[in-house]
């Protein structure tokens, strides 16, 4: 099972990797050309995945999906990550009311649905951008991260390597950078994998409720699109779809393998 | 216990009244002219100034903020921005029950599937039927609902043509897509959920003594067994309950289903602030009590989370 989820997810998740960095520099020009007379044309053996209904390649399309579902994911995690690492060791470190601060704004952002506050952030500006989705998304994922490092650094703070250091001089900032931070990194990578699927998700979820950026080909927009069309055209909706199915399982399994092999404690 | 039941009032006071005025200040300080929005660009700057005055948008944020919190008191939401009179409150008590009735089907569909899949699996633990069902159980988990929905569409209304198109309001024929959808993802992680617990408590002593009392196998799985695990299915049901209405935002646009997530992205979508903020604000708030029930429920039943908080 172990093999065949690290087999299997890293091939689905390089296969993704290539589309949304290379895929776009192989469209031709007909494809970023829309036609009206291939609007809502059924797949064909020539096409497989058919046109949508301005007359895009639906291909096309979801190939630049890809590579927005790519740059969300991996921005989202890498800001998150960062912000509640940082947060969570400062936090674990210090205690005190530093710690109930913070702990006390992790507990506000935990009972308040996500996608929510996501809505709220972007909900009336006109035709956000994707850094302001990035932003949107950030401001509520970094807490797994901060909850994770802090309850790592609760039981690393006083190990006798950090109070070794401690002893020779160190500061608070260096120990928590050199010693608590790297110590912390496996079980983080493990966390931002799963993180990667989750704003994949979110970020199409807002595209889906036509909240994200205007025109644009990221899954969710395309499977909304796709939804006014299905009693005529079942291809608009269920192949974007399927891409997505795809990405965030593969990215879930490679997930479910990194934690086994990185992280055992945090195996359910 | 009573200090118990008072921390977690508090702290979801605090989270409520956290949460509007976040959602307060991020639609008042998010650049782009609600004004504008409504008379369009070139309408004159008099009257704009004269909108403005009217919504009450010309005063500083901080004023605005002190109205709008002593409003929330006493259960004002304020006018929707296109129809003139049309309160918020008013918009939303329509919208409100369909969103309830739909959060409750989707709740009534993933128990019911749950527990016939979950307490079938831990009694053919290991077997073709076993893996089947962790097998769509983990599909379940990991299909997001805006792709959950259009593939049953496909499948009901346009190639197996057995259940109308979402349009037709068909009484309680289009409620059962629509339940499927959002209850789908609960269905699967609770039927997980039981299957856990129930593999465990099959394993029980009493379980034994049970059956060689000589009592049939039914109710031993049932009174016996399930009865147990019961506690632990509620309280995650219970949870759930919030999650739903939120999924709800999503499964209502699949399906077009009037609630009040569309309500909310068609104010999204006319930038008509006070709808969107008070949708919002209802939203977040009923999560947040929802979980407060259950949370003081779940430690009135079970003693020892109530003595395992009171402890920490």
């Amino acid at each position: 099972m172990q093999r065949i989820n690290l087999n299997l997810g890293l091939t689905i998740v390089v296969l993704f990797v290539l589309m949304g960095m290379l895929g776009p520099l192989f469209l031709q020009d007909s494809d970023k050309i829309p036609s009206i007379e291939n609007q809502l044309r059924p797949p064909d053996s020539e096409h497989p995945f058919g046109f949508d209904e301005n007359g895009y390649n639906l291909f096309s399309r979801i190939i630049l999906g890809a590579r927005i579902a790519l740059i969300v994911g991996l921005f989202t995690t890498l800001i998150s990550a960062l912000i509640g690492s940082i947060i969570g060791a400062i936090s674990g470190y210090f205690g005190g009311p530093v710690d109930e601060l913070i702990m006390r704004i992790v507990d506000i952002l935990m009972s308040f649905p996500g996608i929510l506050l996501s809505i709220s952030i972007i909900a009336l500006t006109q035709n956000p951008s994707y850094s302001m989705i990035i932003i949107a998304l950030s401001i509520t994922s970094w807490v797994p991260y901060a909850r994770l490092v802090r309850s790592q650094t609760l039981s690393m703070k006083n190990r006798d390597f950090v109070v070794a250091a401690r002893a020779m001089g160190a500061g608070d900032f260096y120990i928590i950078r050199r010693h608590i931070l790297p110590n912390c990194f496996n079980s983080i990578i493990v966390q931002a994998t799963f993180g990667i699927a989750s704003a994949i998700i979110a970020e199409s979820a807002l595209s889906f409720l036509g909240i994200g950026p205007q025109d644009s080909a990221s899954w969710g927009a395309l499977i909304d699109s796709g939804t006014q069309y299905l009693l005529i055209r079942w291809h608009l909706a269920f192949f974007p779809g399927l891409f997505l199915f795809f990405a965030v399982i593969g990215i879930n399994m490679l997930g479910d393998a990194l934690r086994d092999r990185l992280d055992p404690r945090l195996r359910v | 216990m009573k200090e118990f039941i008072l921390k977690k009032i508090l702290i979801s006071f605090i989270t409520i009244v956290g949460a509007v005025s976040l959602v307060f200040f991020i639609i008042h300080l998010i650049p782009g002219d609600p004004v504008e929005n409504l008379l369009g660009e070139q309408a004159l700057s008099v009257d704009k100034d004269r909108i403005r005055k009217n919504l009450g948008l010309d005063k500083p944020i901080h004023q605005q903020y002190i109205v709008f919190i002593e409003n929330l008191a006493k259960g004002d939401l304020g006018e929707s921005l296109y129809k003139k009179g049309q309160k918020v409150s008013t918009l939303i008590a329509q919208r409100f029950p369909n969103t309830f009735i739909l959060a409750l089907s989707a709740m009534l569909v993933a128990i019911s599937l749950a527990m016939g899949a979950g307490i079938l699996s831990s009694l053919k633990r290991g077997t073709i039927i076993d893996t089947t069902i962790m097998a769509i159980s983990g599909f379940g988990i990991s299909i997001p609902a805006f792709f959950l929905g259009p593939l049953l569409l496909l499948i009901f209304c346009r190639w197996w043509k057995v259940l109308p198109p979402p349009a037709s309001q068909e009484g309680i024929l289009s409620l059962v897509l629509p339940s499927i959808t959002l209850g789908f993802a609960l269905a699967a992680f609770l039927s997980r959920l039981i299957r856990s617990q129930m593999i465990e408590v099959l394993s029980e002593d009493f379980i034994r003594t049970a059956y060689s009392k000589g009592l049939s196998k039914k109710r031993v799985i049932f009174k016996h067994a399930f009865s147990n695990i019961l506690v632990v299915v509620i309280t995650i049901v219970g949870m759930q309950f919030g999650s739903l209405l939120t999924g709800a935002i999503i499964t209502e646009r699949v399906f077009a289903w009037q609630g009040i997530g569309t309500l909310m992205i068609e104010a999204i979508s006319k930038r008509d602030y006070p709808v969107v903020q008070g949708t919002i604000i209802l939203i977040s708030s009923l999560y947040v009590v929802i979980n407060l029930l259950i949370d003081i429920m779940y430690a009135l039943i079970d003693p020892r989370i109530r003595y395992a908080k009171d402890q920490s």
